[in-house]
């Protein structure tokens, strides 16, 4: 615990001034918050822009920081010199993983208020948050954990983030489209959020197709991790 | 092989290896590597660039396994300490909180930072990012990580390179000062010089196999094939003679005629034994 604990703190500062990683956490919430307040049109359903750039920022920001810190760390020796003072690598991916999750779980709270959510509905649309940023936060640490350095972190991560993010909002003008992106999580997410979030009365309603794409992705996200890990290790 | 020289007393050694073989692919890196290091004592391994000795330090400190061989290190991995070639800093951090997130892990009090900060000079840059560091900072703050829970025995993985002569003596120095509390301490260098000045054994490694092993000075004799003596006389003459009994009647001459300033016997150093036994330099 206390190496999980020193970790995380670890990662806070270091987060704080790393820009890169920084922006992935406010990008998609700010645009939310200016969408939002400045285009109205007609017919538009509730909470459009608010469940679009959830679903995109899911897709993005947990695994793109998470894949990024830790090829980074990989390349600069530093998580091997963790490993060789007994930082356990679980201990090390519950330090990053629960900071970046806490973030991101700000990021969603903001998304969420932007939104017309409140009370019950706020707390589903957040619950819905928590297990796609999870999901994606698994994603990335396989690939961070794969690749030797952040520059094949990058190309690694930079198509499989364009398919989570942006599949969801293609699948809305392509019925092909939608066929495939139902099977990545980011899709599933943003149908949760749009079955509850588009008509007033807002009611969680969680179909087993919801549930089961999600398992298969963070159970795939976990076996390319495990691999990853039994290739190169953690260090 | 020279397996003989190495000295076989009865200290219980801290580092033991025997016969270790680390292939990489086809590629043989060390081909049977048999060294023995005791408790408190600096040991040099010596050699040029892509001798091996950075794969041997990380087989001693468990990052590669051998291929084939005995590795016996006796010390949990807590009790060690070590700067490798790559120092694995966190970048954007500053001194002060690279140190504080190992302060936390080995579970020692915070005061303990601004202790090992002072003590490697680096108290002024405490609040200093590492990527705003000079390449001498940078070793001395690992320097400082690699010391500051005390371990038992320390593993350095060419410490000076690339350092200018005031931080690589500053370095030396703090290498010394762990010694002095009966730290162990095992390094790699291609500098004899520095394996000279700091180390009680050196082993000289060369393309995966070591070549030579012993005291600095006792290497340096055993070569001594040629035993010259530098002559210098208070008329300005200086004169390089061989170590015989025709020298002997010479020098006995400018005894007596009280011409004789200065007398040395020459010692090949590490680096001319190198030359001989390789016909390569080291650096
Ligand atoms: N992971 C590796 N894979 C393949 N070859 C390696 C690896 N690590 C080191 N080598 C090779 O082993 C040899 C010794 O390397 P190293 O131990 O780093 O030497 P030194 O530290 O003495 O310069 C070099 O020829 C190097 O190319
Ligand atoms: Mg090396």
């Amino acid at each position: 615990m206390r190496n999980i604990i020193a970790i995380f703190q670890k990662q806070v500062k270091e987060t704080f001034k790393n820009k890169t990683i920084l922006i992935q956490f406010i990008m998609f919430p700010l645009m939310a918050i200016i969408m939002e307040n400045t285009v109205k049109i007609e017919g538009m359903p509730d909470n459009f822009f608010v469940n679009l750039f959830s679903s995109m920022y899911i897709g993005m920001a947990p695994l793109t920081s998470m894949a990024s810190i830790i090829s980074e760390e990989k390349e600069k020796n530093t998580l091997r010199v963790l490993m060789m003072s007994q930082v356990k690598p679980m201990q090390y991916l519950i330090g990053t993983g629960s900071y970046i999750w806490g973030i991101c779980m700000i990021g969603a709270c903001v998304l969420g208020l932007t939104g017309t959510y409140e009370g019950k509905e706020l707390v589903a649309f957040l619950g819905i948050m928590a297990v796609g940023i999870l999901a994606s936060l698994l994603m990335g640490a396989a690939i961070g954990t794969w690749s030797h350095n952040q520059m094949s972190a990058t190309s690694l991560t930079m198509p499989v983030m364009f398919v989570f993010s942006f599949l969801p909002m293609l699948s809305m003008f392509n019925e092909a489209i939608d066929k495939i992106a139902r099977l990545v999580y980011s899709d599933q997410i943003y149908t949760l959020l749009n079955n509850m979030g588009y008509q007033s009365g807002y009611q969680l309603e969680i179909a087993l197709e919801n549930v089961a794409v999600v398992g298969v992705n963070m159970a795939v996200a976990i076996l390319f991790f495990a691999y990853a890990y039994k290739k190169s290790g953690l260090a | 092989m020279n397996q003989n020289n190495i000295n076989q007393n009865n200290i219980k050694s801290i580092v033991a290896l025997s016969n270790v073989v680390k292939q990489f692919g086809e590629k043989e890196v060390l081909k049977g590597i048999s060294l023995t290091v005791k408790p408190g004592e600096i040991v040099g391994l010596l050699g040029p660039s892509g001798a091996g000795k950075t794969t041997m330090i990380k087989i001693v400190t468990g990052q590669l396994e051998a291929t084939s061989g005995k590795v016996m290190v006796d010390s949990s991995s807590t009790e060690m300490g070590m700067m490798m070639d790559s120092l694995g800093l966190y970048e954007r951090l500053s001194c002060y909180d690279n140190l504080k997130l190992f302060a936390k892990i080995y579970n020692i009090p915070v005061e303990r930072i601004d202790e090992v900060l002072k003590k490697v000079g680096l108290s002024e840059a405490k609040k200093r990012p590492v990527d705003k560091l000079s390449k001498g900072m940078r070793g001395r703050l690992a320097l400082a990580r690699a010391v500051m829970h005390e371990p038992k025995i320390l593993f350095l993985d060419e410490p000076t390179s690339g350092l200018d002569p005031t931080t690589t003596n500053q370095i030396h120095e703090l290498i010394l000062e762990e010694k002095a509390k009966g730290t162990t301490i095992f390094l790699t260098t291609h500098n004899m010089a520095e394996a000279e000045k700091l180390c009680q054994h050196v082993a000289l490694l060369h393309e995966g196999k070591i070549i030579e092993y012993g005291e600095p000075k006792e290497i340096g004799r055993k070569y001594n094939h040629q035993k010259k003596l530098q002559i210098r006389l208070y008329d300005g003459r200086c004169m390089e003679l061989l170590n015989n009994k025709e020298a002997a009647e010479k020098v006995q001459d400018y005894l007596a005629q009280e011409l004789l300033e200065t007398i040395h016997s020459t010692e090949p150093n590490l680096e001319t034994v190198f030359m001989e036994l390789t016909g390569s330099m080291l650096e």
